[in-house]
């Protein structure tokens, strides 16, 4: 089982689309079999979790079968950083089907069909870790997708789809040639994540090449997250896009970009990465403040979320980028976290476009009165978005900012600060939000009778809610897995920060405790994955060759 | 240290009753509503007075409990859930669950008329919830948990009656401005966790104590940690220059104004810097400024409140200026009197807002005190415990404020932080507060009863007349007027008897503080010093500079004769304030208007608090709006990126076209498209290959 669990989990979706395809134009029967899919596709995923062994570093579940002659592999395996990403996909999906149960009429066949192709791309760029695999996935998320938003969107679809695609697209070409490159400097000719990792380890590139090929990647991660200045296009994609595209367009296809940003800037460049990190520092400063500051001053409810999530992404990408282990574990937290609490966000605001059919802030006002429910779930995911304590949102900030605040990175302290200053502007456009929506009089008449949410709204919501006081209570839970991911993925971030400590402020005995148990974690990560294994290799072979002796 | 308490379960009683009466309470009865209420809160609080029995008197060491699984673990960090009993949070735990009880049962008679009781209920549990999770963890981020939730309690119950944009406004005013400060005290954690790699309490100041620092001189460390972490006291107690929420959030139902701004709530700052006077005494730089800060806040907020005609507001005021004498207090490390002047004014404080509620539910919502007088004879009992409670604030012995007000301002005048300057201006407050608070008593309960007097400006009495707009029925409707009583009369016996409870302890809740000079034996004082005590001074070597900071060797070494003539002053401004309020409020009631007409320019600055409201919005809130749509919205966004990007879409117009036609759903043109792509790129790759 365990060697073809990530095989199942990824491609049940697309054994479900096909059987979707084949089904008759019955939009009923339609709506349950992708909800019946996606479900067991989640139940499936659940067994990744409950058979992950947290006390081993590393990958996990690996599969590797020559696809492509015997460069190209068919190679999965998931980590506690990819396997959480993954149940958040397969959480998410449901919630989507069950988002668009009334909301899609037209063409019901084909919507979910997408929506099914759309998991199981987003499931193996997670999972990959043969390259040319995860480019082939990477580039599939992006044609379902587009096709969401183009023929389910709004009034401006096409231009959105369009934007979205050039966009993306684009920034994807440079990873390739990034990635062909590395392929053509590998000795063992083939594309493996690790063989990559190797090979820029001890290739002896110049650090020009190298800092191109760190930008290859950078610029495909970065248009994807979306990082200041190339956010443009997720404004627009996600007022148009229909309400489960906005969720999994949020919830995971963002998630991507950091997800690639951790996985492959930091894993495989880990000197570029300390080299570039103040100038993407500024710029996730700037997308925290700046996208909140934006988000304020939108007339439009879906343009706000939208613009929060430029804000919060900028939070992940400063953790990740702080180059510490705390601060990268509350990156990959708050990745988890903002799927949820946005994701929640964006349902919400598609069941009040359901009863208005718009999302302008104008028309909404007193809601609070005639849909009590809806305003209570609204309320949870702004305070789960807002960074309240107990609740999600706040375990992952509060890591992240810790992190940034600790960061050997230049100036690390100011960004750290600045980016703090995000709770702040935060409070500010969420609550405006929820006021300009809720309280107050009554404008429109035809408000006064909006039909409260039903019983199929709320089994979708709920969820969500529950997920977000778990993993504001229980966060060791996920940090056990994601924590030992993290510090494999981030050996050279740690010597980092080993050899250029803080300038110390307070006497000495303090710095001697303070750096005590930094140093030591410095020292447990500075072998990194491939020292790890080469060495437990050779411990087998002694242990083998002493056996033999006997 | 070895009886397992269950601490955590005082904090989680009213947890669960917020839940219950949040999930189910909308098909409650009111009275099933009230008793899920009443019942967790009054386990809570005997719960915490069972712990705090069975710890009693405490050592110098802390009684913590740790959870077995920890709420946030990353790398190195670790915060657990764990809680921690010694004087100090005794004090806060029995003073937020035994006050919060009396208000709950107050609100059964309040609240009875109004629509949405159960939710009213439910948010006050959860306030509960986070106010004692506040004050008894044992680390500073579980503190924080506390600290965001009290805001968000707050947020909710000021915005109650949400169907008033007012309201609505005043609570979003006040979590935002909240927020500014909780930002500096991220940043203080932050500070913290860098240098002790931890925020428990015990790590922390156990590092301190090891250590044996002398006070820095300039600003190092522990300084900016220190400010950081009053910036955030700032907001939550409300001082200079974060108060501005306060007045606004009268907004809620009275009660509401009782436990949270008054009593409770706003005190978080004060036990926050008392908590964390390891630090403060190490950083005499961050002593200085919390005293100045809270001198400025006393005398300014006292200042606003003469001016104010709204009953409440002139609480509101009185409490900001209040808080401001807390703060002074830990400015000139004094913190055992700050904390036991918080005490007795979560006592008297509470009471006169909850008489005050008594007192509006009495002439119908009207909370303008120029269209009352002569109440004295019609709400006898709410008279006379109103009279009790403004004799305590206004600081006459032997009521409860006169002692620790006395205490706070004998340490301002010999402290080195405070000195006498900042000591006059304190008695001059006192005469002040004094004043406005004769000055309702004698507009609300003597003179002629003037329902309906006419006010000319009745635009600065807005809550008064916007309240009877709305129905009381609707979700979130009604307001304190919407009990449609005829005439006036005496509220009911359940929110009298916690009237009377409190006023009782208005009066003795003074008693534990009794100074040496006049034969008492400050219990509080001694009850506080194990935890008060600053480390250096427990420790082997007393460093010098410590003993100025420590308020427990100043009795012995002054003389009495000093302090009972500094109590004397006080004593004497409080009944000069009482003279000047009878003499313009009740003796020659025309005079007010005579005198403000002569200093009209100063009267309307004060009238208008000073323009600080108007002050930021023009500073802060109108830039920084115009900014976000004229230039980064409008113009980075739109302007230059998009413009950017559209003019590179513009060029390749005709790959635009086919994408175009490509969105019509013909699938094989768009596979096609993503065939040329890939053929352009492959072959861009081989040409690198060849290269």
């Amino acid at each position: 089982m365990s060697d073809s669990i990530l095989t199942l989990v990824t491609f049940l979706p697309a054994i479900g689309a096909l059987v979707l395809m084949l089904m008759p134009r019955n939009d009923r029967s339609l709506r349950w079999a992708a909800l019946i899919i996606s479900l067991a596709t989640f139940g499936l995923s659940l067994y990744l979790p409950m058979y992950y062994d947290p006390g081993q570093s590393g990958f996990q579940f690996d599969v590797n079968r020559n696809w492509i002659g015997q460069t190209i592999h068919y190679h999965m395996a998931a980590d506690g950083i990819s396997m959480w990403l993954v149940l958040l996909t397969t959480f998410l999906v449901p919630l989507s089907v069950l988002v668009s149960w009334k909301s899609i009429h037209d063409r019901v066949k084909e919507f979910f069909v997408l929506l099914l192709l759309l998991e199981m791309a987003m499931i193996g760029v997670f999972l990959s870790l043969d390259m040319f695999l995860f480019y082939v996935f990477w580039e599939a998320t992006l044609i379902p997708m587009a096709l969401l938003i183009g023929m389910y969107g709004h009034e401006r679809r096409v231009y959105a789809a369009v934007k979205f695609f050039l966009y993306t697209m684009v920034a994807s070409v440079f990873m390739l040639v990034a990635i062909i490159w590395l392929y053509t400097h590998n000795p063992q000719h083939n594309f493996e994540y690790t063989a990559f990792r190797d090979v820029i380890a001890h290739g002896g590139f110049s650090s020009t090449a190298l800092q191109w090929l760190f930008l290859g990647f950078f610029i495909a991660f970065a248009v994807k997250v979306p990082l200041f200045p190339l956010h443009t296009w997720l404004p627009d994609a996600h007022v148009e896009a229909p309400t489960a595209g906005s969720v999994l367009l949020a919830g995971v296809l963002l998630k991507m970009g950091t997800y690639g940003l951790l996985r492959f800037n930091v894993g495989m460049f880990p000197d570029q990465s300390a080299y570039n990190s103040t100038w993407i520092n500024v710029l996730a400063v700037i997308g925290i403040i700046y996208g909140a500051l934006v988000a304020l001053v939108q007339p439009n409810l879906k343009k706000l979320i939208a613009y929060s999530s430029v804000s919060h992404l900028g939070f992940v990408v400063l953790g990740i980028f702080s180059l510490t282990t705390i601060g990268t574990d509350g990156a990959v937290y708050q990745m988890l976290n903002h799927g949820i609490s946005t994701g929640a966000l964006f349902m919400l605001a598609g069941m009040l476009y359901e009863r208005k059919h718009t999302y302008e802030f104008k028309e909404f006002g007193g809601l609070a009165t005639p849909m009590p429910v809806f305003a209570t779930f609204f309320l949870l995911a702004v305070l789960s978005s807002v960074g309240l304590p107990l609740l999600n949102g706040f375990v992952g900030e509060f890591l992240v900012l810790s992190g940034a605040f600790q960061s050997a990175v230049p100036h690390g302290m100011l960004f750290a600060i600045l980016g703090s200053s995000g709770v702040i502007w935060g409070a500010c456009y969420l609550l405006w939000m929820y006021q300009k929506v809720f309280y107050g009089q009554i404008h429109h008449d035809e408000n006064k009778t909006l039909p409260e949410i039903d019983g199929r709204e709320r089994i979708s919501l709920v969820p969500l809610v529950v997920m977000s006081v778990i993993m504001g209570v229980a966060s060791p839970y996920w940090m056990s897995s994601i924590g030992p991911a993290v510090t494999s993925t981030l050996p050279q971030a740690a010597a980092v920060t080993k050899s250029q400590p803080q300038k110390p402020i307070v006497h000495s005995r303090l710095d001697q405790y303070k750096q005590g148990p930094a140093m030591a974690a410095a020292d447990a990560t500075a072998h990194g994955l491939i020292q790890k294994d080469s060495i437990q290799k050779d411990s087998v072979q002694k242990d083998s060759a002493t056996g033999g002796q006997k | 240290m070895t009886k397992n308490l269950y601490l955590w379960v005082i904090p989680l009683l009213p947890l669960v009753g917020a839940a219950i009466n949040g999930l189910f309470g909308r098909r409650f009865k009111n009275a099933m509503v009230s008793a899920v209420a009443l019942l967790f809160t009054a386990v809570s609080f005997g719960w915490a007075a069972w712990a705090v029995y069975s710890v009693w008197p405490g050592g110098a060491t802390a009684h913590i409990e740790t959870l077995p699984f920890p709420w946030i673990t990353a790398g190195s960090f670790s915060a657990p859930f764990g809680f921690y009993l010694d004087q100090l949070s005794m004090i806060m735990v029995l003073v937020v669950t035994g006050v919060g009880f009396l208000i709950h049962i107050y609100s059964v008679g309040y609240m009875s008329h109004e629509g949405g009781y159960y939710r009213f209920f439910a948010y006050l549990n959860l306030f509960m919830f986070f106010m004692l999770t506040l004050v008894l963890a044992n680390n500073y981020l579980l503190m924080f948990v506390g600290w965001e939730g009290v805001g968000l309690a707050s947020y909710l119950l000021i915005g109650f009656y949400f169907l008033k944009d007012s309201a609505a406004n005043a609570g979003k005013k006040a979590f935002i401005v909240n927020r500014i400060g909780d930002f500096a005290f991220l940043i203080g954690m932050f500070l913290l966790i860098q240098h002790f790699g931890s925020l428990n309490y015990d790590t922390v100041f156990g590092k301190i104590a090891e250590a044996h620092f002398s006070p820095e001189v300039g600003w190092g460390f522990f300084t900016i940690t220190a400010l950081c972490l009053m910036f955030g006291a700032t907001g939550k107690s409300a001082q200079v220059p974060l108060y501005v929420w306060l007045p606004d959030a009268m907004e809620g139902p009275t009660p509401v104004s009782a436990l949270i701004h008054a009593a409770t709530m706003v005190t978080a700052g004060i036990y926050m810097i008392a908590r964390s006077h390891a630090i403060f005494n190490l950083a005499p730089h961050a002593l200085e400024i919390v005293a100045i800060i809270g001198c400025l806040t006393a005398i300014f907020a006292a200042t606003m409140g003469l001016a104010q005609t709204d009953i409440k507001r002139v609480l509101a005021y009185s409490t900001v200026s209040q808080l401001g004498y807390m703060f002074l207090a830990c400015g000139v490390a004094a913190y055992a009197a700050g904390i036991f002047h918080l005490m007795t004014h979560a006592f008297f404080k509470a009471l006169l807002f909850l008489g005050a509620g008594s007192v509006i539910h009495a002439v119908g919502g009207e909370q303008d005190m120029r269209r009352m007088g002569g109440l004295r004879t019609k709400i006898p009992v709410t008279f006379w415990v109103v009279t009790i409670a403004t004799i305590a604030i206004a600081g006459i012995p032997p009521f409860a404020g006169f002692f620790s007000k006395d205490q706070i301002l004998g340490a301002v005048f010999h402290s080195p932080y405070g000195g006498p300057v900042i000591w006059a201006v304190g008695v001059i407050t006192a005469g002040l507060t004094s004043f406005y608070m004769f000055r309702l008593w004698f507009m609300t309960f003597f003179g002629e009863y003037k329902p309906d007097a006419d006010l000319g400006d009745a635009h600065l009495a807005p809550t008064a007349h916007a309240a009877s707009a709305h129905g009381a029925d609707a979700h979130g409707s009604g307001h304190d007027d919407g009990h449609g009583h005829g005439g006036v009369h005496e509220s009911p016996w359940v929110m009298l008897a916690p009237l009377v409870i409190l006023a009782v302890l208005s009066v003795a809740g003074g008693w534990v503080g009794i100074p040496e000079f006049i034969g008492g034996n400050n219990k509080i004082e001694h009850f506080l010093a194990p935890v008060m005590e600053s480390p250096a001074v427990a420790g082997e070597q007393p460093a010098p500079a410590m003993k100025v900071l420590d308020p427990i060797s100043r009795p012995e070494e002054k003389p009495t004769n000093e302090e009972l003539l500094l109590a004397g002053t006080s004593v004497a401004a409080a009944i000069f304030g009482f003279f000047f309020a009878w003499l313009l409020y009740y003796k020659k009631p025309e005079l007010p208007d005579r005198i403000t007409s002569k200093i009209h320019g100063i009267y309307t600055m004060v009238l208008h608090k000073y323009y600080v409201d108007e002050g930021y919005g023009a500073i802060f809130v109108k830039p920084l709006l115009a900014l976000s749509t004229v230039v980064f919205w409008r113009g980075v966004d739109q302007g230059v990126i998009d413009g950017l990007v559209n003019g590179a879409g513009a060029t390749s117009k005709g790959i635009g076209n086919e994408l175009r036609r490509m969105q019509s759903g013909n699938i094989r043109s768009y596979a096609a498209w993503v065939a040329i792509g890939g053929a352009a790129v492959l072959a861009y790759m081989i040409w690198l290959g060849v290269k």
